[in-house]
Order: structure tokens, then C-alpha cells, then sequence
């Protein structure tokens, strides 16, 4: 243990939908140690002081996604969010924004899930390849059209981080149309008429008025609001070329 | 199961006054609130036009109203507006282009950003060096 031991005050918003009716705020203080996360924090709070309280996590290394939370109105990953940054002062952690609170700091994400199903967030092969034909080639050129956009670790930070989101979920949002567009710039991919239905329309790149907080937010520098706004330019020109040459739609 | 559904009672949390819950969000709606300023600027122009279409006489007038002080005054606070839109709108502008690649490297966002604030200054001093 350091020699003089530092403490902080947590404020946690808690919900418990059997006996509350809305969530409060309740204040844990809690003795850290300078490497310590939020993350590290609340499971302090946890194991020593309140069992009941409630919050997912798993990989604690910023890789798996789970531990997004609003930290002092910010949507963060609590494992790479450090209590030092806030000492002296205190610091309040929130269920991230946007999103129905399922319990504490555990949200329902029903909804992403159901969006990120809806993409085929997988390459659907243009030509279907026999296995003696080998793999599939790519430049770095061509790497480097989806690399970035592949770093998502669907922690929804930028859902948090979109109020066109909070204000109507019939929206996309920002990490499932980025992997939309990360499927559909992939060289190997021919899916991209099959999304696209989606991606044109108003829940779709539409929906996205570049408030870009998203961006701003993301762990991995994923820059969604760019993977969004670059496809305004090519769904605008697809629309007007349909009246040039009637194709199907969405195509 | 149904015991446990009952247990769920997902709780949503009101959008009320969202923008006011982070600068970030307060600095895009003043973004877009500078473009109302854009729109009515548009329409002063517009009206010149219209009395210009009317003949000298009107359009001495419109002028003549141009150099009023309040006039002045309200062309001194569109300009600052104009500036911050102007900053606004390229600052935006590197998300809106597809990923551009220069010797196999990335173009930075600043790049782009400040590249075109300084083509639109050049534009307007080319155009002001014609007026005057
Ligand atoms: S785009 Fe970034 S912020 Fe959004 S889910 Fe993916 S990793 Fe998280
Ligand atoms: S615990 Fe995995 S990202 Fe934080």
C-alpha cells in the first residue's frame, strides 16, 4: 500500500428497476492507487463496499467494449479512464446516454445488436472462391480504405456521443453505419448493394446531421462521422443517376 | 421467464435541453445557428437585387439603409457570425471528403481544414481587391 493512502469520491447513478422508481445518485468514497481506472474503482465499490451494485466488463484492456459509461458527462471506457484525472475533485459515473438504463451502469442493447445484424457486418465474397484458387489478394492501397473502420470494438461510445440517435433510435447510428462502410469499401466485398437499401435511406447515412462528437469520442479513432458523411456524396449521386438509368433499388 | 421479464423495467432518461449537457454540443448548435444568420444575409442580397430590378432610384435607397448605423452594426456582428461559420464549416469539411491518400499517407484533417480556410480568404480578398 502507498504510504499515505488517497481516496475519491465516486457518484453513481443507480437504478434498480424491482424498487426504483427513478434512478439517484448514490456517493461511494473510495481509497485508489495512482494506476488505478475507473473501472478498478467501481469494482472496488463492489467487492468491499455495495455487492449490489451493477456494470459489465470483461477485458479491462479497452478491447472488448463492454465498459462504456458516461464518466463526468463524457462517454468513456471506465477500464482506460484514470481516477487520477479527476482527484481531488469527484467525479460522477452514468449508464452511457441514449440508451434505455437496464440496471446501475448496464444499459439495454437490444437495439445496437439488432442494427449490427442488419449490415451483414461480414464480407460476402464477390466471387465465390474454391479453395485451390488461394486467398484473396489486397494492396495497401486497398487495405487502407477500410483498415481504420475495422477497429471497432462496438463499445456504442458514439451512440452516447449522438444526439440524432437519442432523439429518435430509428437511426443507425454512427458504429454500425461505420462497419456498414467498412464492409462495403473492403476490396474483397460485393455485398455493398445489399446494405446499401439501408444506408441510403433516412435511418441510414441520412439520419446523420455531422454533429461529429462521435468521432471525438471513439477509443479507436475509428472516425465514424467521416465513414457516414464520405457515403452522403455517393448515395446523392446514386439517386440521381437512378433516373438516368433505372437500376433496383438501392442498388 | 416471466418472472424475470417483470423484473425488467428499462428506464428511459428524457433528450430535454440535450445540447446544454456538453460544450461540444453547444458549439454545433451555435454552428447551426450562424447559418440562420448565412440565410438572412442571403436575403438582404436578394432584396437589393429586387430594387435594383426597380430601377436607381430604388436602389440608392437600399443602399442609403445599408449605411445606416444600425446597418453597420448588424454587418459588424454577421461578420464575426460569418467567420465562425466559415471556421465551422471546413472544420466539418475533412469528415464530409473520402479518405484522400498522398504518397500513401493519409492527409490530415488540419490539412484539409486549413487549406480551405485559406482558399476562402484568398477568394474573398481576390473579390474585395475587385470591389474596391
Ligand atoms: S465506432 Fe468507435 S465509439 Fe463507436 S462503437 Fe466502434 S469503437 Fe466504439
Ligand atoms: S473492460 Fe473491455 S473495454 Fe473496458
Amino acid at each position: 500500500m502507498a504510504d499515505t493512502t488517497k481516496t475519491i469520491e465516486i457518484e453513481v447513478l443507480r437504478y434498480r428497476p424491482e424498487q426504483d422508481k427513478e434512478p439517484f445518485f448514490q456517493t461511494y468514497t473510495v481509497p485508489f492507487e495512482d494506476d488505478w481506472s475507473v473501472l478498478q474503482g467501481l469494482q472496488y465499490i463492489k467487492d468491499d463496499l455495495d455487492g449490489t451494485l451493477s456494470f459489465r466488463w470483461s477485458c479491462r484492456m479497452a478491447i472488448c467494449g463492454s465498459c462504456g459509461m458516461m464518466i463526468d458527462g463524457k462517454p468513456r471506457l471506465a477500464c482506460r479512464t484514470f481516477l487520477r484525472h479527476y482527484h481531488p475533485n469527484k467525479l460522477r459515473v452514468g449508464p452511457l446516454e441514449h440508451f434505455p438504463i437496464e440496471r446501475d451502469l448496464v444499459v439495454v442493447v437490444e437495439d445496437f445488436i439488432r442494427k449490427l445484424e442488419s449490415i451483414k457486418p461480414y464480407i460476402i465474397p464477390k466471387e465465390p472462391r474454391k479453395l485451390e484458387q488461394g486467398e484473396y489478394l489486397q494492396t495497401p492501397a486497398q487495405l487502407e480504405q477500410f483498415r481504420q473502420f475495422s477497429g471497432c470494438i462496438n463499445c456504442m461510445l458514439c451512440y452516447a456521443a449522438c444526439p440524432q440517435y437519442g432523439l429518435d433510435s430509428k437511426f443507425t447510428g454512427p458504429g454500425v453505419l461505420a462497419l456498414m462502410h467498412r464492409y462495403n469499401a473492403d476490396s474483397r466485398d460485393g455485398g455493398r448493394g445489399e446494405r446499401m437499401a439501408l444506408g441510403h435511406s433516412e435511418e441510414g447515412f441520412w439520419g446523420c446531421t455531422a454533429v461529429t462528437y462521435c468521432s471525438e469520442v471513439c477509443p479507436k479513432d475509428v472516425d465514424p462521422a467521416n465513414a457516414i458523411n464520405q457515403n452522403k456524396m455517393g448515395s446523392a449521386i446514386d439517386y440521381f443517376l437512378r433516373f438516368v438509368a433505372p437500376r433496383g433499388a438501392g442498388k | 421467464m416471466s418472472a424475470q421479464m417483470d423484473k425488467r423495467r428499462p428506464y428511459v432518461r428524457s433528450m430535454n435541453s440535450w445540447w446544454k449537457r456538453d460544450p461540444f454540443f453547444v458549439r454545433y448548435m451555435v454552428m447551426e445557428a450562424t447559418s440562420v444568420l448565412v440565410a438572412l444575409y442571403a436575403v438582404i442580397l436578394l432584396v437589393g437585387l429586387l430594387r435594383l430590378s426597380q430601377g436607381e432610384a430604388a436602389f440608392n435607397g437600399w443602399l442609403g439603409a445599408l449605411e445606416s448605423g444600425p446597418s453597420i452594426l448588424l454587418h459588424v456582428l454577421i461578420l464575426v457570425v460569418f467567420l465562425y461559420h466559415l471556421w465551422s464549416w471546413f472544420k466539418v469539411m475533412p469528415k464530409t471528403l473520402p479518405m484522400i491518400f498522398v504518397n500513401g499517407k493519409k492527409l490530415p484533417a488540419d490539412t484539409i481544414t486549413y487549406t480551405g480556410v485559406l482558399l476562402a480568404v484568398v477568394v474573398n480578398l481576390i473579390v474585395l481587391i475587385i470591389l474596391v
